[in-house]
């Protein structure tokens, strides 16, 4: 499966996948954009504007937290770091995932063996609980966020390209590449990874919720990203205590935060439909 | 098959001692000890407590010595609860923990399985929408927002249920933590039954059968359910890992005395032994549960059987 | 299809059946004598000898008793002991065991039992956390470090029940040391039967309680001890302290009418159940100042009194402790809480004036010491992870930017870390932290800034201010002592070695029926001072 095909939801058949589409795309640029257009930034206290509901007053659409910090800014910023935390996280485990598993599907026998044996027993290592240990051990770290959540996912990205590897290695063109004398890694390079895209693709869109909900559970525990920036968790957990009297302040990023994993795995699934040639008939 | 299972169990154990160097290591490579507060111990007290728990041997030593526990049974005392051994703290979060998960997973299948046949059954139609809509809802509200509003809900404000472990009876105490655990594994499930279940009934095997005049019921569950199945069984094994770190949030909100608060609590307080005690306990769950799950596998796909 | 209505028919039929079975009340006894008490963490262990949290205190003070103790509204009164005197050199102290006084099991509380006790605590290979507390009796320094054996310890049983203790120098507060859960007595036998000495079955105590369960992480279950010498002014029949570190989830419970008393309240509540419970929020001024601390042995700190002093006064104590806390703290302007017993707080004289003249005076003492809007102070404040820290290292940040223009960061740290960091004084800048007295006296307070005080983070060390505390610590005439420890106080605080910031306030959620209840600065409440009212 190519770029294009990948990026088709958005022309998508159905309205319900190009709204998906739309919507994430949306989303994303809010993030991008939004903060900047507001005149408050993110870490601007106001004691004297405390937790003010959602309206036009004062210039805080969507009210302001404890401190007097303006949602809006705050929750849009908030998804500014999930998104790249989820992102990241999930190109270093897609990184490692397809380097190993391709590499071991590709070379067979003893190494394949080898390799996805270790795959099994890392399975083993309670891997939530190993990030727990790891956040609390090294400081919370930013950078250290990722790199825990990608060590967890690499896995099952590895086994599902293991698996289109062995049956892409059959395939003509691999086999004439090999005739031909192209060295084992440019082959893997050149011919083997590009038509993993479309696998590759497909899991993307659950490592990223998967990567969400990881942060959001670390952000529960008071490991995750520190103040004061924050994430969509952060704030769901804050606004959690403040369910009664100020429900604006767990609504709104709650609501981004269904938002975002609802697209996700709507598209998921409409990628995976166009995968599977079985489906296109029903 | 028992060749099979040996063989498994056998490679299973330098997967356990992998996992125990590991978390070993990371724990203890963590700064601050078990026995460090703001309130400075006079240096007597502290290298008296460092020899009574062998923390004051090179890291190797420590690692053997209790590697040598382990071999025999004994997991060694805990660090922060010094009147109790690892094993019985473990023994008694235990019960708890699997009581939880296990009705979560009960739960879980059952009425995410129904749910999914429901709206496959009836594709496309108003049930379908509502049944899909609620299952993209529930994998979409992380369960640290769900669990909280649930106890506010039918604890505090309606007072159906007690708001948490120690506030009532035996049976009435597990309703809410059970239903806030299953409640994304349900959608998940449902929408995965949905999927495989419409999958296989377009299938030309399952018109072949339809069109020999087989009636509905019996062409579900004598050749469609199988199959469907499988998708969910691999389901199960990143399930439990979710499970796992819902427990952790679920335990939390409800104070019950179970396996993930303790983890969490013990690597806090750098319990070195309890953590490493609940690690070695995981890993060999994780294994055997694999292992079970791949011969259901087995039994439910005769193809993957015949490899 | 008729399918269909089966298996949504199961699906319903399911969810009625969940429903139907946990419906009913949410179970708590009807019997008014069974008091349920949030508590906010886990205790280490319930052995006077084996434990130091706080929560291990309160559940110990039901189930023990110390030869002194305080009465509902804080006043020293005697316990295991009826009377005693002091000598004329206020080295020797006689106490006079109460003869009706008993252990769990039946048997009388002796002298020996105190002795014992005593010893064990000192044993160094007890490794007892809290054996500090009896540093003052004769003999104790060298036994804990091993140079004496622990019988050399100066107490001993010329009676059955008059205990004679000896201290090294006149300890003025040595009374209110003794109701300490530390110096509460052990019984002998079952210490030495070979179980575990706090556990049910084992565990036999003199308080007015016994244990009967302990549920790790969940629940610790008392029950009256029938021996105790006033068990007929006990009204609690049974008291169960609850295990809840989620403030949130307590409040709830609380809210289900599962608990009667919680430990804390949740910051995000605390407005709304002033509001709503006025007569159930309890709120009372405790032994604990929250402060930042400086790293006195590094630099920027390390001999910059003047960036010290512009630092401190930049901060707005009354936003922080009004806004950012809210639940009814104190601002702290000096370091010793008001409340303690015989002792005037010294607050200096600049806490009153205006929020100006403190600015200017701040940017003065700023400039002082060299820095200025182009040459601005980068300053590190490490604290640990919680919402509260998190808010008030945010506000002080705030402040310091814009009063002084310092470019401070903000390094949040889980607390083992940021504890072995403090500790080390290597990396640590400002550092957040707080002290609790131990007992009701100005010494618990001002002895941990003494030059060796291993608890002492800043590295402070004033040869003035450690010999005028040593002055106090030998001095017998009440008065005097008062003043040494002012003036020690006042030497401290002209040197800005922490940035007081507020006292601490104990809070609680205490059922309306309760009765018995006093707001005391030490924030004890006795299970046994307490009864429903029927």
């Amino acid at each position: 499966m190519s770029l294009r095909a990948a990026l088709s939801p958005l022309a998508g058949r159905t309205r319900g996948v190009r709204l998906g589409a739309w919507l994430l795309l949306g989303v994303v640029a809010l993030a991008v954009l939004g903060p900047e257009l507001s005149p408050h930034d993110y870490r601007d206290t106001n004691f004297d504007a405390r937790l003010l509901p959602p309206g036009l007053a004062g210039g805080h659409l969507f009210g302001t937290d404890e401190l007097g910090r303006d949602l809006f800014v705050r929750t849009l910023t908030g998804t500014r770091v999930t998104l790249l935390v989820a992102l990241v996280a999930s190109l270093v485990s897609l990184v490692i995932g397809v380097a190993w598993g391709s590499i071991a599907g590709y070379a067979g026998g003893r190494i394949d063996a080898f390799m996805m044996r270790a795959v099994d027993a890392l399975y083993a290592l309670p891997f939530i609980f190993l990030v727990i240990l790891l956040m609390v051990a090294f400081e919370r770290n930013f950078f250290l966020i990722f790199v825990a959540i990608g060590a967890i996912n690499w896995l099952d990205m590895a086994r599902i390209v293991r698996g289109q590897t062995l049956s892409l290695k059959q395939r003509e063109f691999v086999l004439a590449a090999e005739l031909l004398g192209v060295r084992p890694a440019a082959v893997l390079w050149r011919h083997v990874m590009p038509n993993l895209l479309g696998v590759v693709v497909v899991y993307l869109t659950l490592t990223i919720p998967q990567a969400i909900l990881v942060e959001s559970f670390l952000s529960f525990l008071g490991l995750g990203v520190q103040e004061p920036g924050t994430s969509l968790g952060a704030l769901v957990n804050s606004g959690v205590a403040h369910m009664e009297r100020a429900p604006w302040l767990l609504l709104v990023p709650s609501t981004l935060l269904a938002l975002v994993l609802f697209c996700c795995h709507f598209l998921g699934d409409d990628l995976r439909d166009r995968l599977d040639p079985r489906r296109s008939g029903s | 098959m028992l060749r099979f299972i040996l063989v498994r169990l056998a490679s299973a154990v330098p997967t356990l001692l992998l996992v125990i160097a590991v978390a070993f290591l990371m724990v203890r490579a963590a700064p601050g000890g078990p026995f460090d507060a703001e309130r400075v111990l006079p240096p007597e007290t502290a290298a008296n407590l460092a020899a009574a728990y062998h923390l004051d041997e090179p890291l190797p030593v420590q690692f053997a010595r209790y590697l040598g526990g382990v071999l025999r049974g004994d997991l060694g005392p805990s660090y922060y609860y010094r009147d109790y051994e690892v094993q019985e703290l473990i023994a008694a979060a235990l019960p708890v923990t699997a009581l939880l998960a296990g009705l979560a997973a009960a739960v879980a299948l059952v009425v995410g399985l129904a749910a999914g046949a429901c709206a496959a059954l009836t594709a496309n139609s108003g049930t379908d929408r509502l049944v899909t809509g609620l299952a993209m809802t529930g994998i979409s509200v992380p369960v640290f927002v769900i669990a909280p509003l649930m106890v506010l809900a039918f604890a505090v404000h309606l007072g159906w249920f007690p708001a948490s472990w120690t506030g009532g009876g035996r049976g009435e105490r597990l309703v809410l933590p059970v239903i806030a655990l299953a409640l994304p594994h349900i959608a998940f499930l449902a929408r995965l039954t949905r999927g495989s279940l419409l999958e296989v009934l377009s299938a030309d095997f399952i018109r072949a059968a339809r069109a020999q005049g087989l009636g509905t019921w019996r062409v579900l569950r004598v050749h469609a359910l199988k199959p469907a199945l499988l998708p969910v069984v691999s389901y199960l094994g990143p399930a439990l890992a979710s499970l796992l770190t819902g427990a952790v949030v679920v335990e939390a909100v409800f104070g019950i005395p179970g396996l993930g608060q303790l983890f969490v609590r013990s690597g806090l307080n750098r319990d070195y032994t309890l953590v490493l005690g609940i690690v070695i306990f995981y890993a060999a769950l994780i294994i055997v549960l694999n292992l079970v799950v791949d011969l259901v596998y087995g039994w439910l796909d005769p193809r993957v059987r015949a490899r | 299809m008729r399918f269909r209505g089966i298996r949504c028919a199961a699906l319903a039929a399911i969810l009625v059946a969940l429903a139907a079975s946990g419906c009913g009340e949410a179970g708590r006894p009807a019997d008014g004598a069974v008091l349920d008490r949030g508590l906010g963490g886990e205790p280490e262990s319930l052995d006077p000898h084996r434990s130091r949290s706080l929560q291990a205190n309160h559940v110990q003070r039901d189930l023990g008793e110390g030869l002194t103790g305080y009465s509902a509204s804080g006043e020293l009164e005697p316990r295991a002991a009826a009377r005693w005197e002091i000598s004329e050199d206020g080295r020797t102290y006689t106490f006079h065991l109460r003869p009706e006084a008993r252990w769990s099991n039946g048997e009388p509380v002796t002298a020996a039992d105190f002795v014992y006790s005593f010893r064990r605590l000192v044993n160094p290979e007890t490794a007892a956390f809290y054996s500090q507390s009896v540093i003052d009796v004769e003999n104790a320094a060298a036994i804990l470090a091993g140079e004496l054996p622990p019988d050399a310890l100066g107490v001993s049983a010329p009676e059955p029940l008059v205990l004679v203790v000896r201290l090294e120098r006149p300890t003025p507060y040595f009374l209110a040391l003794l109701t300490h859960p530390s110096m509460f007595p052990v019984h002998q036998a079952s210490v030495e039967s070979g179980r575990t000495y706090a556990r049910p079955g084992n565990f036999v105590t003199n308080g007015a309680y016994k244990l009967v369960r302990w549920d790790p992480g969940s629940l610790i279950e008392l029950e009256r001890n029938e021996s105790y010498w006033n068990a007929a002014a006990t009204a609690i029949d049974r008291v169960r302290w609850h295990i809840a570190p989620e403030p949130l989830a307590e409040l709830y419970r609380y809210r289900a009418g599962e608990l009667d008393i919680t430990d804390t309240v949740p910051p995000e509540a605390f407005a709304e159940l002033k509001a709503e419970r006025p007569h159930e929020l309890r709120v009372a001024p405790y032994l604990s100042v929250y402060y930042y601390g400086f790293n006195l042995t590094r630099p920027p700190f390390k001999d910059n009194p003047r960036l010290r002093q512009a630092l401190s006064l930049a901060v707005d104590r009354e936003v922080l402790a009004d806004k950012i806390v809210g639940r009814g703290e104190r601002p702290a302007y000096n370091w010793v809480p008001p409340g303690v017993d015989h002792y005037e707080p010294q607050v200096p004289a600049w806490a009153n004036l205006s929020r100006e003249e403190r600015h200017a005076r701040a940017r003065a003492a700023y400039a002082a010491a060299g820095y200025g809007p182009d040459a601005p102070a980068k300053v590190e404040i490490r604290y640990n992870t919680s919402d509260t820290h998190q808010r008030i290292a945010l506000a002080v940040q705030s402040m310091w930017r814009d009063v002084l223009g310092v470019e401070t960061t903000l390094v949040n740290e889980e607390f083992q870390v940021l504890l072995s960091n403090m500790r080390a004084k290597e990396v640590t800048q400002v550092f957040r932290s707080s002290w609790s007295g131990d007992y009701n006296d100005a010494h618990t307070f001002l002895h941990v800034m003494t030059s060796d005080a291993a608890s002492n983070m800043t590295g402070y060390a004033n040869p003035v201010f450690d010999s005028l505390l040593q002055r106090a610590a030998t001095e017998t005439d009440p008065e005097r002592r008062r003043d040494y420890m002012q003036q020690a106080e006042h030497v401290l605080l002209d040197d800005y070695p922490v940035i007081p910031l507020y006292f601490f306030v104990s809070k609680h959620l205490v059922n309306p029926d309760l009765e018995g209840w006093e707001d005391n600065v030490l924030d004890y409440h006795y299970s046994q001072h307490l009864r429903f009212a029927r």
